[in-house]
């Protein structure tokens, strides 16, 4: 990626960039490589950021919580930097592999948190809980094969990029509905055990922690059915089946109906609290499942590739 | 006169629920009989420059300047004993007298509730705000050191509430009630709070309550007057013990402090009603001894129960966490202090300077009227420069003494000033001793070196 900028050759035309590897033209290859740089740069910003908010969690002073989200704001910036520059190496979303899909799903993290702390309840601590969870997130990205491959031949088709884009953002919410679950379990046995000392302090109310949780599953379901609905018309035009029992259909399925029976359980019968955070936890480790282990170790049609 | 508060003092006389009896307390609350001390302490203590009255139902304190200690102290004495109308005896014994810095400080201890009854209270600040605006607005008996005083322990009480958690923690039962609540619930907005039984303490924790959001007040009481009562002073509903099966469905707080010997809210009565209530938390808080609450009730889910014991460790924890906060606020307080200190002093170099810069300007002036009348034919440019040139000299003649007062000040402390004001004679003691004939007349302020000249030269 480095050498790339000396080697400026007006060579090969940007058609048939597609199904060379690696990239034709020095030009992308700057741009490939700035969208490298810009994701390291955004990996660091998120660092401090976690830094800020431990601080934060340690002290509560509102300022660090301000200081944090700002930098942390800033990271996401420079995020979106470097996935525009894989959308314009790449001519599509830069989720194809399993660093792009990482990546994005940090990318999304970070956005849902910012939209849930607009939107949501106050929860003033997620932040600390959660942006540990996003920089893991980064490194799993930059762990995996950073290069920017090109499609294969059966990517290349208009549902892929929304199929991809919405599931990940339903895991976001997702990933930060188990978040909120953590903290609910957590505070939950503070008070339940009247120990009412500085964890508890520094942990949200209950309700508030909940709330998250409902509201995560309000928007991460719909999310998560489109996602499959859309992966299957997908699956139909580049296969000729909208479903054919690939390791990774099925573990969405089974996601799908435990967030199912938690959102019915949730609007029909009142469930909340700790059940609901244990649904929430469980789909987690369901998703965890279907997210690490079927895109990087089990063979079909979802496979990113084993780790380099 | 020498500069600044050279000779005023800053007096603060009081007592306290620690120092005196509520017996004498009440009578010092002189303005709850209709006569503010601040409305005739001008008559009777003429050389008061200023004064402020602090009354609460736990203090009452006297903040004065004044340049005559002796004076003013025992005047006030007398005049308090003919307002209270105890002899002076039976109070003296229970008075403080803070002077100067130690007033100060203690005034900012006050003002942050250090000094309180309950540690940290926050009420005081606001009283304190009320008495400084009765002293400066109403009957307009502060100056500009008070103001300056007030002011600034209405700041520091700012930054000891910001800075440590001196008033961050529930220290009553009720508040600690409250503060649980919304660790549970989050906001109290829309949420319905049932008393079970009409007890006093339980009247308080609702009125906490409904002060903090919540929307609706539930009264069931074996006698049901008592609960109606209660209900109609704070728009609620009563009921009989009967329904209570019925208010449970609709409450999120209950709070419970019924004299029954046995368990009121029993897992039985509750367990059936959580399906209907849709799972939402319950909050109880049994304040009954013995209690009313089955403790087995903690057990189910989105239920939380507290009894007594647990909120009374709650406000424990609380007051020795306030303890600790305490500490710090006393650090930042003795910093604040400092401050002010160092303010008194400039308010003393300021004058000095004042008149240092007065009186090398009168001599250039002088001195200036007597050179230009020898010296005609002068076109107004020359006369300018005249008079840059004479103002540059003073300038920078003065330029070394003033930079010794304002950096020399607070190693030397007083000193300093004296010293320029002796040097520079600005409190005339020279002049009056050419006056009467101790020096001799070379030298006096008078002289000028053309008296000199004209004699010498030749007529």
């Amino acid at each position: 990626m480095e050498r790339g900028i000396e080697e400026l050759s007006p060579a090969h035309g940007a058609s048939n960039l597609g199904l060379n590897y690696p990239l034709g033209r020095a030009k992308l290859r700057l741009e490939a490589s700035m969208g490298i740089f810009f994701f390291r740069l955004s990996f660091l910003l998120y660092g401090v950021a976690t830094v800020g908010f431990f601080i934060y969690f340690y002290t509560l002073k509102p300022e660090a919580l301000r200081g944090a989200r700002g930098v942390l704001a800033c990271g996401w910036l420079l995020h979106t930097g470097a996935l525009l520059a894989g959308l314009k190496v790449l001519k599509a979303p830069p989720v194809a592999n399993f660093y792009g899909a990482a990546s994005f799903l940090a990318w999304t993290v970070v956005g849902a948190y910012f939209f849930l702390s607009y939107r949501g309840p106050k929860v003033y601590t997620l932040g600390s809980f959660l942006s540990p969870l996003i920089l893991l997130l980064m490194i799993v990205a930059w762990r995996a094969p950073t290069a920017l491959w090109p499609l294969p031949p059966s990517l290349k088709s208009f549902w892929f990029p929304i199929h991809a884009l919405i599931s990940l953002t339903s895991y976001a919410f997702f990933l930060i509905a188990a978040v909120a679950a953590v903290m609910y379990l957590l505070q939950e046995r503070q008070v339940k055990r009247k120990r009412l000392g500085g964890l508890f302090r520094r942990l949200p109310p209950l309700e508030s922690l909940d709330r998250v949780n409902e509201k995560c599953l309000k928007y991460g379901f719909p999310l998560l059915t489109a996602g499959i609905v859309t992966g299957a018309l997908w699956a139909e035009e580049a296969w000729g089946s909208f479903w054919s029992w690939d390791p990774k259909e099925t573990w969405s399925l089974i996601l799908w109906l435990i967030y199912a029976a938690l959102l019915h359980e949730r609007f029909i019968v009142g469930w909340r609290g700790r059940r609901a955070a244990y649904m929430a936890l469980l789909g987690f480790a369901v998703w965890m499942v279907s997210f690490f282990i079927i895109n990087l170790w089990m063979p079909g049609l979802h496979s990113y590739g084993r780790w380099s | 006169m020498a500069a600044g508060l050279e000779r005023e003092k800053i007096l603060l006389l009081g007592l306290n629920h620690r120092t005196a009896p509520v017996e004498v307390r009440e009578r010092f609350a002189l303005e709850k009989r209709g006569r503010h001390p601040l409305a005739h302490l001008r008559a009777y203590l003429p050389e008061v420059e200023e004064a402020y009255y602090l009354s609460t139902c736990n203090r009452v304190e006297y903040l004065l300047v004044t340049p005559e200690r002796e004076r003013t102290l025992s005047g006030l004495k007398d005049f308090l004993s003919q307002e209270t109308g105890l002899p002076r005896a039976d109070f003296e014994p229970h008075l403080y007298l803070f002077e100067d810095l130690e007033a100060v400080r203690h005034l900012f201890r006050v003002a942050c509730g250090l000094d309180s009854m309950v540690l940290g209270e926050p009420q005081i600040l606001g009283q304190v705000k009320e008495a400084y605006r009765e002293a400066a607005g109403r009957y307009r008996t502060t100056g500009p050191i008070l103001n300056r005083l007030l002011h600034r322990t209405f700041s520091v009480a700012k930054r000891v509430r910001t800075q440590t958690g001196i008033g961050s923690y529930a220290v009553s039962v009720s508040y600690a009630a409250v503060e649980l609540a919304k660790k549970i619930f989050g906001s109290l907005r829309g949420r319905v709070v049932l008393l079970v039984g009409a007890g006093e303490m339980a009247e308080l924790a609702a009125q906490h309550l409904l002060a903090a959001g919540a929307q609706r007040l539930l009264v069931a009481n074996r006698t049901l007057s008592r609960a109606v009562e209660l209900a109609e002073r704070y728009r609620g509903e009563a009921l009989s013990l009967e329904e209570l099966a019925e208010a449970l469905l609709s409450a999120d707080i209950v709070i419970s402090s019924t004299g029954a010997p046995g368990f009121v809210i029993t897992r039985e009565l509750v367990r059936p009603l959580l399906r209907a209530r849709k799972h939402r938390p319950l909050f109880l808080v049994d304040i009954a001894v013995p209690r009313d609450v089955e403790p087995a009730l903690n057990e189910l889910e989105n239920v939380y129960v507290f009894d007594i014991d647990d909120l009374q460790q709650v406000v424990e924890e609380n007051l020795s966490r306030r303890k600790k906060e305490a500490l710090r606020a006393e650090r930042l307080i003795e910093e604040e202090v400092l401050k002010f200190e160092r303010w008194l002093q400039e308010l003393a170099v300021y004058p000095t300077i004042k008149a240092l810069k007065e009186k090398a300007e009168e001599i250039r002036r002088r001195e200036l009227a007597r050179t230009l009348p020898r010296l005609r034919n002068l076109s107004p440019e020359e006369r300018e420069a005249l008079e840059v040139m004479t103002e540059a000299l003073v300038q920078k003649l003065l330029h070394a003494p003033i930079l010794y007062l304002k950096t020399g000040y607070h190693r030397l402390g007083r000193e300093a000033i004296g010293t320029v004001r002796r040097v520079f004679d600005l409190d005339g003691e020279l002049e009056e001793a050419f006056r009467r004939g101790d020096l001799r007349q070379e030298g006096a302020p008078e002289w000028s070196p053309w008296e000199k000249r004209d004699s010498q030269r030749p007529r």
